[in-house]
């Protein structure tokens, strides 16, 4: 249990960071593609017999290879070849799925999430990649914070836009390939979205964001961890309706829905 | 001692995957103030972003600030080059307030490892000042109206500090007032500034009539250029956009008298 509540905050924090930049380029379109093309991977590497891993990570990468440059070209709605990438990568999942040898179980597992069954190297791998992506963010906070209000207007005063966003990309292929068997394949996408979308709706301040985030994924995974053990549910599953409902409750509360301009005063004054 | 600061010599820029200028020719001297109107799809934007260095160079050799622009020293040379994009919609949920924003021109002359200190504050606040949007300076930028963010847009390319002031089409899509401020305050920057500055538009009656030459640009060529006196007569402006000259005239009437 104590494997799986460090999974949960380690996982949690990488998963919401990596959030803010989804919800914030508005692009949860590559994250849902990467997300099941690392699926995919997984399974594919299952089926063939090398580590999954590989697989996951490989084939998320590739998927943000193809789409990354239509959303570098501006269009940011297309909807067909992304359609057609997801449901590709969906229904090699269910192929590889069916073609594997003997039980499923190991692709249940991926399916599902196995947080309860995380290993030590696991930890260590979802350590090391919070590590990164959190310290990826603090020391590069302004060319960030640049790249995602306005790629073109970060290019256009001098900062390497381009670099940071295909950076990102990677860091997201990354994160999700090591939370993978922790939340599953179907899963994690969730908890990429939710706790970043909830803090979307409570703050006007950009690093209060990514902290609200995190404190999100780490509460959603500690309380959904609870949940799974108080009832014997999947824990996968607990984790991402928690999530799903601590969004709910920051949409309800949010400031960000009152009427512009109908107080006299701003909504909302951050100082920076 | 007078080497123009930008000499672009018979470029042909794609954009996106058109041709966008088919062999333009162009020196600016430094401090001159360039109006560049035309048509739609004249390559009125493209031109500023071989300046800058965004665009793609197929053909020909652009010199801007005495370096050749080549796919190396493109960050280098964009962080003395200030660009104004037409206003944008801006999510009003986007979590950063107008001096973040104005703080982001910065960001690059900054470099990778370095984090904004007092000095880069009180250029920020500066600018802020010169554009009138101090008082607004903590609001959510998504807030603002487009006026409003245009010279949030102009305080951030000013917090740059740079040597050459690009503008595409800022006042397209403003109300009359803002254009107005926006062009007042462009003119006001130039004068007091010294910038060189090169103001893109498509609307006529934007274009500022303090610049020393006016740049008519069609089909991604250069059509004509010179004072705007001289450019800007009726018989141009019927070649330049196909219109009966009789058009023209009614519609520069209707512009005076309104």
């Amino acid at each position: 249990m104590q494997n799986a509540i460090l999974s949960g905050v380690l996982g949690g924090i990488a998963c919401a960071t990596i959030g803010v930049f989804v919800v914030l380029m508005h692009m949860p379109f590559i994250g849902v593609c990467m997300s099941h093309a690392a699926f995919a991977g997984a399974l594919l590497g299952l089926w063939l017999g090398f580590n999954p891993l590989i697989g996951a990570f490989g084939v998320s990468l590739a998927a943000a290879a193809v789409i990354g440059p239509l959303a570098d070209r501006g269009e940011l709605n297309p909807e067909t070849s992304v359609g057609v990438i997801f449901s590709l990568m969906l229904g090699l999942a269910f192929l590889f799925m069916g073609l594997m040898p003997g039980t499923k179980s190991g692709a249940m597992e991926l399916l599902w999430g196995s947080i309860l069954t995380n290993t030590r190297s696991d930890i260590t791998l979802l350590g090391i990649t919070a590590v990164v992506v959190v310290g990826i963010v603090i020391i590069f906070y302004k060319e960030i914070q640049a790249t995602i209000f306005h790629r073109d207007m970060a290019l256009s005063v001098g900062i390497p836009a381009t670099l940071f966003l295909y950076g990102i990309l990677f860091l997201t292929g990354a994160t999700i390939t090591v939370t993978l068997r922790s939340i599953g394949g179907l899963l994690i996408f969730s908890l990429i979205l939710n706790p970043a979308a909830a803090a979307y709706q409570l703050t006007y301040n950009m690093a209060r964001m990514f902290l609200l985030a995190a404190v999100f994924g780490v509460l959603s995974s500690l309380t959904g961890l609870l949940f799974s053990y108080l009832f014997n549910v999947p824990s996968g599953a607990t984790i991402v309706v928690t999530s799903s409902v601590i969004f709910m409750l920051a949409a309800i509360f949010s400031p960000k829905r009152k009427i512009k301009g109908w107080q006299q005063k701003p909504v909302e004054e951050q100082s920076s | 001692m007078n080497t123009p600061v930008i000499q672009i010599d018979n470029a042909v820029v794609s954009y996106r995957e058109d041709v966008a200028l088919r062999g333009v020719s162009l020196e600016v001297q430094a401090g001159e103030f360039i109006g560049i109107v035309g048509p739609n799809g004249a390559g009125k934007t493209t031109i500023l972003t071989i300046v800058n260095g965004l665009g793609k160079l197929i053909h020909g050799t652009v010199r801007v600030l005495g370096h050749s622009l080549s796919p190396g020293n493109g960050h280098s040379l964009r962080k003395r080059v200030g660009y104004v994009a037409q206003a944008q919609n801006i999510d009003p949920r986007m979590p950063m307030n107008v001096r973040e924003v104005v703080m982001i021109g910065r960001y690059g002359i900054l470099g990778l490892f370095r984090r904004p200190g007092k000095h880069d504050w009180r250029v920020v606040d500066e600018m802020l000042e010169l554009v009138g949007m101090t008082r607004l300076a903590l609001r959510p930028i998504g807030h603002l109206s487009g006026g409003e963010q245009q010279r949030v847009a102009i305080a951030r390319c000013l917090a740059q500090e740079p040597e050459i002031f690009l503008l595409d089409e800022p006042t397209a899509s403003l109300d009359w007032r803002a254009k107005t401020d926006i062009i007042d305050l462009v003119k006001l920057i130039h004068d007091t500034r010294h910038l060189t500055t090169m103001f893109v538009t498509h609307d006529l009656s934007a274009l500022p009539v303090a610049c020393d030459r006016v740049v008519l640009m069609k089909d991604g060529l250069i059509w004509s250029m010179g004072l705007p006196q001289q450019q800007l007569t009726d018989d141009n402006l019927s070649r330049l956009y196909d219109m009966p000259i009789t058009a023209v005239r009614k519609r520069r009437t209707e512009e005076i008298l309104a």
